[in-house]
C-alpha cells in the first residue's frame, strides 16, 4: 500500500516550471532520495511536500489523507535542513523537545523523549549544551532528533550532509539510515550526491530540469540507465563516439576500431554515443570481445583503485584497476589493448544529448 | 600579537622588540593627541571644575577649593526637575520608539509590503534620523502650534496641547526616534533566518509560538540595546527641545545651555556639576548599550 | 523518454481533470493587512508635519514666494556656503586622522584597538551640548585663546566636528579595511617594493573610496544641519541662520526646513546609489 504519494505536481514560476509533472508512490518506511544537479527541482519537490511551497497542480497524499492544502504546521511531517536551523537561544535539549512543547505534553514526558533521542544520536550528555557550542555533525544529528522527536509520519532531509566534512558525511550517513530503519518511517532524502544516493535508497528519482528522469533501485539506475543525463549523472562513464556499421549485426566503428554492441540497432552509418562503465573495461584481452587499442596518457592513482586514461584516435576511454602493489601499471606513451563484452555497452542515440549531459555533470562536480 | 615576525615601520633596521613596540604607537600618536586635545580634555577641565567653589568672588581665598557642593546644589528643585524631565522624556521616546520603531521595521521587511518600500523607507529613515534640530521644531511648531495645519482638528476633537510641553517635546523627538530605531533593528530582524520560521512551523508552531520561544527572545537583546541607545539619544538632545519651546521647557540640556549663556546664576561650578551628570548618565547608557549589544551578537552566527 | 505511451496518456488525461478544478488556493500570510496599517500610521506621522510645514511655507503672498526670499537671500547662499567648505574640511581632516590610525590599529596594534573603538564612542556620551561647553572653557583663555578670533573659532568649529565625525567615520573605514583584508594588500605591496607612502596614497585610500564616501555623507549631513556648536561658538553656519530665520520671519523658515530637508534626502540617496554599487557595507544611522 503506498504511504506518501505525490500526483500530477507542478510547480510554476511565472513563466518557468520548476517541477514538471512529478508522479511518486512510495511505500511506507521506504528510504526514496531525490537525486540530481542544482536546480533539478529536487529541493522544490521536497518543500511541496513539507508545505512550504504550493503546487501549482497535483495532489499529495499521506497514508490516504490528501494534505496538499494543509499549512505546513499541520502536516507531522519532520524535516531536517541543510543549514541545521537549530534555534539560537534553546539548548540542544529544549530544541529537541520544541515540538512536544507545542504539542504540550507534560514535561517529564518531553524530558523522557529528548533523554531517549539524545542516547540514540549518541550525544547523551550534550543536552544543556547551546548550538553554536556543537560541530557541524553534531549539530545536524540534533537536527535529526528534533525531527524525529514528535514521532512525524514522513522524515524529509535536505541535503544535510552538504555542509560537512568528507569522513563525517559518510559515517552519518550510515547512521541516519540506521535509524530510519530501526523507526521504520517513510523518508524522503534531497541530495546531489549520486554516491550518498546510491548507498542509502531503497529507490532513487534521478531528476532532471524539473522532470523525474527514471525512478529505480540504485543497481537498476547504476546498470541499466534509461536516457543519457542518467546514464552521464549517476557513476562515472565512458562516453565514446561512434559510428554504426551494419545495425542488425550490432557492429560499431570507434576510429576505425570494430566492436559489437549488446543489441542489435538500427541505421547503418548513422553516429552514436557508445556508454561504458569504467570497472567493465580491462586491459588486456581478457575483459570480453571487445578489443580497443590506443595511447596511454595518463595514469591516477586514487587509493584503493588506479585510473587509467587512454586515447583511441580522438576518444578517451578511461579504465580501473584493483590497487595491487605487486602489478605493474601501464607507462604513459606505450599502446595497450583494452578489452569489454559487448553487453556492458549501452549505446545512445546521437551526440549532442550525451556532451550536454557530461557538460552538466562536470559543471555539477 | 604584535610580536616578533612584523618588519619596523619606514624600513628601519630591526630593532629589539622594545624599540619596535615604541615605532609602532607613533602611528596612532596623531589620533591620540586629537582626541584629547578637543576631546577628553574639555571633558577634564569641566570635570575638574564641577569639584571647585566657583561660586565665591576670584579674590575670595575659598576660590577654586574642592568642594562637593555644586553636586550637592543639583538636588535643588528645578535642577533636579530637570532632570526628572530629560530622564522622562527620555524614556517616554525611547520606549513608544522602540516599540513602534520595531513594527515598521518588521512590516517594511517582513510585513508582505511591496520589496520598493522597503527600501525606500529606510533611506527616508536616514533622512530622518537626522532631522533634527531647528527645522524639526520648526516643522512641529507649523503642526501643532497655534496656526499650526492639525491644530484645528486636534481642538475639534475636544484636546488641547501646548506647543511648549513635555508632550509635544515627545511627539517631535519621535520624528528621528523612530527612523533609528528602524535602521539600527533592520539588521537585526534581517538575521532572522528564514528556516528558523520553517523549522518552527514544520514542528507544529503556530505564529505566536514561533515568536514567543524563538524570535522574541533572539532579538531581545538587540531591542533592548537599541532602546537604551534611543535614551541616550534623546537625553543630549538639545536644539529641538530649544527651539520648540523657545529655551522655556526645563530639561538638562536647557540648563546647560542657560549656563553657557551666562543667564544662570552666577556659579559656573553648578553649570559644570549639571555638565558631568549628563555625562555619567550618557555613560552608563552607552556601557548598557555596548554590553547587550555583545549578548546580541552571540546568535548570529 | 522511459515511460511507455499507455501510462503517459493515462497521466495526461488525470492532469487535465483535475486542472478543471480551482488550482490550490495559495495561502496568504495572516496579518498582512495588520503590517499595511502599521505602514500607514508611520506613514502618516511622517508626512504630516512635512505637510504643515509645506501648507505654512505657501501662505506668502503671492505664491511661493517664500521661497524665492529665501534663495534670494544672500545670507541663505553664504550660510549654506560657510558649512559646506566646513563640512568638506572636516571630512579631509577627519580622513587624515582616521584612516592612517585605523588603518595601523588593525595591522599592528590590534591589542590597541578596543581603546581606540571607545575613544571613537566618546562622542556619544560627551553629546555636542557639553563638547561646546568644554571646548569653549578650555580654549577662551590662556594658553589657547581660540574662542576669541574668526579663524581660532573655526579652527574649533572644524575640530568639534572632526570629533563628532569619529563614530561614523571609524565604523565606516575599519569596516571597509576589514572587506578588502588590509593584511594581505599590505604584505603584497611591501613585497612588491612599495613605500609606506605609496601604499596609503595607492593602495589603501583608492580601497576606501565607498567607505570614505558613506563616512563623508554622513559627516557633511551632520556638519550642514548642526545648531549647536555653530551657535555657541557664533559662526555663520547654516544652522544658526535657519534658527534666526524662525526667529524673525512668519513663512521663510517654512521654505528653509524643506529646502533642509530635501537637501539632506539627495545627500541621503546619492549614499544609498553609490553604496548599491559596491559590496562594502554602508551606514546611515545618525543622531541629535
Amino acid at each position: 500500500m503506498t504511504f506518501l504519494t505525490l500526483t500530477g505536481i507542478q510547480k510554476q514560476f511565472g513563466q518557468t516550471y520548476a517541477v514538471h509533472d512529478f508522479n511518486l508512490s512510495a511505500e511506507k518506511g521506504e528510504f526514496v532520495s531525490f537525486l540530481g544537479p542544482s536546480g533539478c527541482g529536487k529541493t522544490t519537490t521536497l518543500r511541496m511536500i513539507a508545505g512550504f511551497e504550493q503546487p501549482t497542480a497535483g495532489t499529495i497524499s499521506i497514508g490516504g489523507n490528501d494534505i496538499t492544502n494543509r499549512p505546513p504546521n499541520r502536516r507531522n511531517i519532520g524535516m531536517v535542513f541543510q543549514s541545521y536551523a537549530l534555534f539560537p537561544n534553546m539548548t540542544v535539549a529544549d530544541n529537541i523537545g520544541f515540538g512536544l512543547r507545542v504539542r504540550k505534553r507534560p514535561k517529564d514526558q518531553i524530558r523522557k523523549r529528548v533523554d531517549e533521542l539524545l542516547g540514540l544520536i549518541n550525544l547523551p550528555d550534550k543536552g544543556g549544551r547551546y548550538p553554536y557550542q556543537l560541530s557541524g555533525g553534531q549539530q545536524q544529528r540534533v537536527a535529526l532528533a528534533r525531527a524525529l522527536a514528535v514521532e512525524p509520519e514522513v522524515l524529509l532531509l535536505d541535503e544535510p550532509l552538504s555542509a560537512l566534512d568528507a569522513k563525517i558525511r559518510v559515517a552519518l550517513r550510515k547512521e541516519i539510515r540506521a535509524i530510519q530503519r530501526q523507526f521504520g518511517i517513510t523518508t524522503v532524502y534531497v541530495t546531489h550526491d549520486q554516491e550518498e544516493a546510491l548507498s542509502l535508497s531503497d529507490r532513487v528519482v534521478v531528476m532532471s530540469e524539473g522532470r523525474i528522469e527514471q525512478i529505480g533501485a540504485p543497481p537498476e539506475i547504476y546498470n541499466f540507465p534509461a536516457t543519457p543525463f542518467v546514464a552521464s549523472f549517476v557513476g562515472t562513464l565512458n562516453l565514446l563516439q561512434a559510428t554504426v556499421v551494419e545495425g542488425e549485426a550490432a557492429r560499431l566503428s570507434i576510429d576505425g576500431q570494430e566492436i559489437r554492441g549488446a543489441r542489435p540497432g538500427t541505421g547503418s552509418g548513422q553516429r552514436v554515443t557508445v556508454a561504458l562503465r569504467p570497472e567493465a573495461v580491462e586491459l588486456g584481452e581478457t575483459g570480453g570481445s571487445n578489443r580497443l587499442r590506443g595511447l596511454v596518457e595518463d595514469v591516477s592513482f586514487l587509493g584503493s583503485i588506479v585510473r587509467t586514461r587512454v586515447r583511441i584516435g580522438d576518444e578517451t576511454l578511461s579504465f580501473d584497476q584493483f590497487n595491487d602493489p605487486s602489478m605493474t601499471t601501464s607507462a604513459i606513451g606505450e599502446t595497450i589493448t583494452v578489452s569489454f563484452s559487448p553487453e556492458a555497452t549501452l549505446v545512445l542515440e546521437g551526440r549532442a544529448s550525451a556532451d550536454a549531459a557530461i557538460e552538466q555533470a562536470i559543471a555539477e562536480s | 600579537m604584535t610580536a616578533a615576525s612584523t618588519t619596523s615601520p619606514r624600513g628601519a633596521p630591526s630593532a629589539r622588540p622594545g624599540r619596535r613596540f615604541s615605532w609602532a604607537w607613533l602611528g596612532v600618536l596623531p589620533f591620540v593627541i586629537f582626541a584629547f586635545a578637543f576631546l577628553v580634555a574639555p571633558t577634564l577641565y569641566l570635570a575638574s571644575g564641577s569639584f571647585q567653589n566657583l561660586s565665591a568672588a576670584p579674590g575670595d581665598p575659598a576660590h577654586g577649593t574642592f568642594t562637593l557642593q555644586n553636586y550637592a546644589q543639583l538636588s535643588q528643585p528645578n535642577l533636579a526637575d530637570s532632570y526628572f524631565a530629560s530622564i522622562e522624556i527620555s524614556l517616554v521616546t525611547a520606549i513608544v520608539g522602540g516599540l513602534f520603531g520595531f513594527l515598521l521595521a518588521y512590516a517594511v521587511i517582513m510585513g508582505g509590503l511591496p520589496r520598493f518600500l522597503r527600501s525606500a523607507f529606510l533611506t527616508f529613515s536616514g533622512v530622518a534620523s537626522n532631522f533634527a534640530g531647528v527645522p524639526l521644531a520648526l516643522a512641529f511648531t507649523f503642526t501643532l502650534g497655534a496656526s499650526g495645519l492639525l491644530t484645528p482638528l486636534i481642538n475639534a476633537l475636544g484636546l488641547h496641547l501646548n506647543i511648549y510641553s513635555k508632550t509635544a517635546l515627545e511627539l517631535a523627538y519621535l520624528y528621528f526616534q523612530f527612523p533609528l530605531m528602524v535602521l539600527i533593528i533592520a539588521p537585526a530582524i534581517d538575521g532572522l533566518r528564514k528556516d528558523w520560521r520553517e523549522a518552527s512551523e514544520n514542528m507544529g508552531a503556530s505564529a505566536f509560538q514561533y515568536w514567543r520561544y524563538i524570535a522574541l527572545p533572539i532579538l531581545l537583546p538587540s531591542l533592548l540595546g537599541t532602546v537604551i541607545l534611543l535614551f541616550g539619544n534623546a537625553f543630549g538632545a538639545q536644539a529641538t527641545a530649544y527651539q520648540l519651546s523657545g529655551g522655556a521647557i526645563n530639561i538638562v540640556t536647557i540648563q546647560i545651555t542657560r549656563q553657557i549663556r551666562g543667564d544662570a546664576a552666577n556659579d559656573p561650578g553648578i553649570g559644570y556639576a549639571l555638565a558631568m551628570g549628563m555625562v555619567l548618565i550618557m555613560g552608563i547608557t552607552i556601557a548598557a548599550y555596548a554590553f547587550l549589544q555583545r549578548r546580541a551578537e552571540r546568535w548570529q552566527r | 523518454m522511459s515511460r511507455p505511451p499507455g501510462v503517459a496518456d493515462a497521466i495526461e488525461s488525470i492532469a487535465a481533470a483535475r486542472d478543471a478544478k480551482p488550482a490550490a488556493k495559495p495561502r496568504r500570510r495572516a496579518g498582512s493587512l495588520v503590517w499595511w496599517i502599521v505602514f500607514l500610521i508611520g506613514f502618516l506621522y511622517f508626512f504630516v508635519p512635512l505637510l504643515g510645514t509645506f501648507v505654512f511655507s505657501m501662505r506668502s503672498d503671492p505664491l511661493f514666494s517664500a521661497y524665492a526670499v529665501v534663495v534670494d537671500d544672500p545670507q541663505f547662499a553664504g550660510t549654506l556656503f560657510f558649512s559646506f567648505l566646513i563640512g568638506i574640511i572636516t571630512i579631509i581632516a577627519s580622513s587624515i586622522l582616521i584612516v592612517p590610525t585605523a588603518f595601523w590599529v588593525r595591522l599592528r596594534l590590534p591589542r590597541l584597538r578596543p581603546y581606540i573603538e571607545f575613544i571613537t564612542l566618546l562622542p556619544f556620551v560627551i553629546p555636542p551640548i557639553i563638547l561646546v561647553f568644554g571646548l569653549l572653557r578650555s580654549y577662551s583663555g590662556d594658553p589657547f585663546p581660540l574662542a576669541g578670533t574668526d579663524f581660532g573659532s573655526n579652527v574649533l568649529l572644524v575640530a568639534a566636528y572632526v570629533v563628532l565625525s569619529f563614530p561614523y567615520m571609524y565604523r565606516a573605514v575599519d569596516t571597509g579595511l576589514r572587506a578588502i583584508d588590509v593584511r594581505s594588500l599590505t604584505e603584497a605591496s611591501q613585497s612588491l617594493g612599495a613605500s609606506w607612502f605609496t601604499l596609503m596614497v595607492r593602495v589603501i585610500f583608492p580601497n576606501l573610496r565607498v567607505s570614505l564616501l558613506s563616512g563623508a555623507f554622513l559627516t557633511l549631513a551632520i556638519v550642514v544641519g548642526e545648531y549647536t556648536i555653530a551657535t555657541f561658538l557664533a559662526r555663520p553656519a547654516f544652522g544658526p541662520y535657519i534658527s534666526l530665520l524662525g526667529g524673525n520671519k512668519a513663512y521663510e523658515p517654512a521654505a528653509v526646513s524643506l529646502i533642509s530637508f530635501g537637501l539632506t534626502w539627495i545627500a541621503m540617496g546619492l549614499l544609498t546609489l553609490i553604496g548599491r554599487q559596491s559590496k562594502q557595507k554602508i551606514q546611515i544611522a545618525g543622531a541629535h
